[in-house]
């Protein structure tokens, strides 16, 4: 082999250099590159204009921290998109870290929007048990989750009044990074009390649950920050989703630029070994 | 009888849940709801457990200045102050001091750990996926093919194509035939593994759970 | 306001937890960015916080969410009009069973709240695994549309239908994969790869979108960089 630089041993350091700039570079200057919108978003935003102004949505939150970017826009945008119709939203969460990140989402939009907390929303908070509380809501809501996120009991809280069980829920929008997620959802609830379920995930479990949608278990799926994008187009509200497609668009290059030189610089060598055994 | 009561309990426990998938009699539905409340009482006491684990290896390794033990002690003091703020005497409202430090400690510490994956995927992504076999190389031109089409500069590169060539689409036809039809299959054998797995440890086969000792 | 000022204060309105929050949040970003340098002191530090005050939220959040409505409040302090759960006595019984796993003399009585949990979990599982994983994706593939969507859907379905079957033919390992049989699964080798490679491919966008997401807090919330 020549001396000096051999590029299959460059230092994973310049790499992690590349992609740090791959990333900050279209944040500081966006493309604004248009989004195409795939029908496993259309079908959820459809269902959702179907539901007739005044009715109770859920939206289940079963995320942490790590998918925050992900799914945080897909959860604005869903609330965005039920308080512009009037829809009351119920908010259960069967992960620990989702109640407050779900309130730093819905404290701004019902501002915005003029919504009043325990009549136009409730968040009640999470409840441990993953399939056997979605057992338990499917028989009673309020006896799943007795008391909302701040403590109050459900008995209080007007909203919660209109709402025993799945039968009082138009649609449920569930945006899961895991386990309890969309699976527990499609196998505890939307098989068993036939519930209309949409569901927005992280891009690395996107694509096992398109089974889903093609046996109408899912009426659609936001899968990544791509998904959130496409729905945060058809809502008219371009946010952090969108912003953040410039990068991901550059990143993405990149990385099948450094598959494709990684693959020629191997058979390259090879051909060059080849002759000597 | 220390692995005979466990076993009869999970026997009953397990009998009854799958009755109530199929008998609608009120009288069912009532126990089962309650029993379901249950559930959620004892998975709580046993989340508690691995944290009580998780203070019992820290503090063991501190009493032992094992390696690394002055990063137990922040381990412990971390915990400690959560605590503090949102115990039983506290609030986890929005607002309050622990909310703060779930947003502003929390949030960043557990999003920027699990970014740091997007660097070692672009360097792997150079050192190691190889065309080595038609296989791998099936699977590569499938990624190269989503990667590109799951984003607007794919759409932006081929827009002029037709249709069929272009890779939004053929993005979107990949995830809904063939991908859906692999993860069917999977979800399928998948399904028929957790039902007979479930039905041997409700009948008392599967034993593993219990532990070794006697 | 110049940046600087904007720097400390933050924008005009912003209060000072606020602001004091995004510097926090920034340094302990920085100190885990920093392993991708070396492994270091300021890494390990941030690592270690991470699991402490995850655990102490988790406690308190179980504590409020959970304990208190499920367990203390109907025992103890029932809701005006309601009676005491006395029922609910059990399930307080078995909590203290588990956590009695500390303890090497009775840590068997645990055994009890596990089977308890197993039992309903493995049930609910069997249900939920059969009805929505089996029964409808085995009526989904048959029901699939043949005759609508025109020539290319029609063609598409019908390789989807035999994907499903050569993948289901290739997880059968009763018989060995020869003959006929392994050319089926063979097929759903294919299947299989592109399958793994579309994953593969949205598992990358999933990681970069993370990294996305912080950068955009430290060029957005912390240096006010972008808008």
């Amino acid at each position: 082999m020549a001396d000096g630089f051999d590029i299959r041993r460059i230092d994973r350091r310049f790499i992690f250099v590349l992609i740090f700039v791959a990333v900050a570079w279209p944040l500081i200057q966006p493309m604004r590159l248009p989004i195409d919108v795939s029908p496993p978003v259309q079908g959820i935003y459809d269902a959702i204009e179907a539901v007739p102004a005044g009715s109770i949505v859920m939206l289940g939150g079963d995320y942490s921290p790590d998918s925050m970017p992900e799914l945080q826009p897909m959860v604005e945008t869903f609330v965005r998109h039920a308080f512009s119709k009037d829809l009351r939203v119920v908010i259960a969460c069967l992960w620990p870290a989702s109640p407050p990140l779900v309130e730093r989402v819905t404290t701004p939009l019902a501002a915005e929007f003029g919504k009043e907390y325990g009549v136009d929303y409730v968040n009640l908070g999470y409840m441990a048990g993953g399939i056997v509380t979605l057992l338990g809501m499917g028989a009673s809501i309020p006896n799943t989750f007795p008391t909302d996120y701040g403590g109050t009991p459900v008995g209080e809280i007007p909203l919660m009044q209109e709402v025993e069980d799945f039968d009082d829920i138009a649609i449920v929008m569930e945006v899961s990074a895991g386990t309890p997620g969309t699976r527990e959802w499609v196998q505890q609830v939307q098989s068993r009390f036939g519930v209309t379920l949409a569901s927005g995930v992280t891009a690395v479990s996107a694509p096992n649950f398109y089974p889903y949608i093609q046996s109408g278990q899912l009426v659609g799926l936001l899968g990544g920050l791509k998904g959130a994008a496409e729905y945060e187009t058809l809502v008219g509200a371009p946010g952090d989703a969108t912003k953040g497609m410039d990068a991901q668009s550059i990143v993405h290059a990149l990385i099948v630029l450094f598959i494709i030189l990684g693959n020629v610089t191997y058979f390259a060598t090879r051909r060059r070994q080849a002759p000597a055994s | 009888m220390r692995r005979e009561i466990p076993l009869a309990i999970t026997f009953l426990v397990g009998v009854f849940m799958l009755v109530d998938y199929f008998v609608p009699h009120h009288a069912v539905s009532a126990s089962a709801e309650e029993l379901k409340q249950w559930g959620t009482i004892v998975i709580a006491a046993s989340i508690l457990l691995g944290i009580g684990n998780l203070i019992r290896v820290h503090s063991h390794k501190i009493r032992r200045k094992r390696e690394g033990w002055g990063f137990s002690i922040v381990t412990l003091v971390g915990m400690g102050i959560m605590i503090v703020f949102g115990g039983p005497w506290g609030t986890v409202a929005e607002g309050s001091r622990f909310n703060w430090l779930f947003l502003n400690v929390q949030v960043p510490l557990q999003a920027t750990t699990f970014s740091l994956l997007a660097f070692f995927i672009a360097s792997a992504a150079y050192r190691a996926f190889r065309l080595r076999s038609a296989e791998a190389s099936l699977l590569l031109i499938a990624a190269i093919i989503v990667m590109l089409g799951r984003v607007p500069l794919g759409q932006w590169m081929t827009r002029d194509l037709p249709t069929a060539l272009q890779l939004p689409w053929l993005t979107e036809t990949i995830m809904q035939y063939p991908n859906m039809a692999a993860f069917r299959g999977i979800l399928m054998g998948a399904a028929l593994g957790v039902m007979a797995m479930g039905l041997r440890v409700i009948l008392g086969i599967e034993r593993s759970y219990l532990g070794g000792e006697k | 306001m110049n940046w600087v000022q904007m720097l400390f204060n933050g924008p005009p309105g912003t209060p000072p937890s606020v602001v004091w929050g995004y510097w926090v949040a920034a340094i302990l970003t920085i100190s885990i960015y920093s392993f991708l340098f070396k492994d270091n002191p300021l890494y390990k530090f941030a690592e270690s916080l991470f699991v402490g005050v995850g655990a102490g939220y988790w406690v308190c959040l179980l504590y409020h969410e959970t304990i208190v409505p499920k367990l203390l409040q109907p025992l103890f302090f029932p809701v005006e009009g309601e009676s005491i759960a006395w029922l609910r006595i059990f399930p307080g019984i078995l909590a203290i069973f588990m956590l009695l796993r500390f303890y090497p003399k009775l840590g068997w009585l645990s055994r009890w709240a596990l089977a308890f949990i197993v039992g309903m979990y493995s049930a609910v599982n069997i249900t939920g695994f059969a009805q929505g994983d089996f029964v409808t994706q085995i009526h989904a593939t048959i029901t699939t549309p043949l005759s609508s969507g025109g020539t290319l859907a029609i063609i598409l379905n019908v390789a989807a239908i035999l994907g499903v079957i050569a993948v289901l033919t290739y997880f059968f390992f009763s018989k060995e994969h020869k003959g006929a049989l392994g050319g089926v699964a063979k097929v759903g080798i294919w299947f299989l790869m592109v399958a793994f490679g579309a994953s593969f491919g949205y598992t990358v966008m999933g990681r970069v979108s993370l990294l996305i997401g912080r950068m955009t807090f430290l060029l957005r919330d912390w240096l006010h960089l972008i808008e």
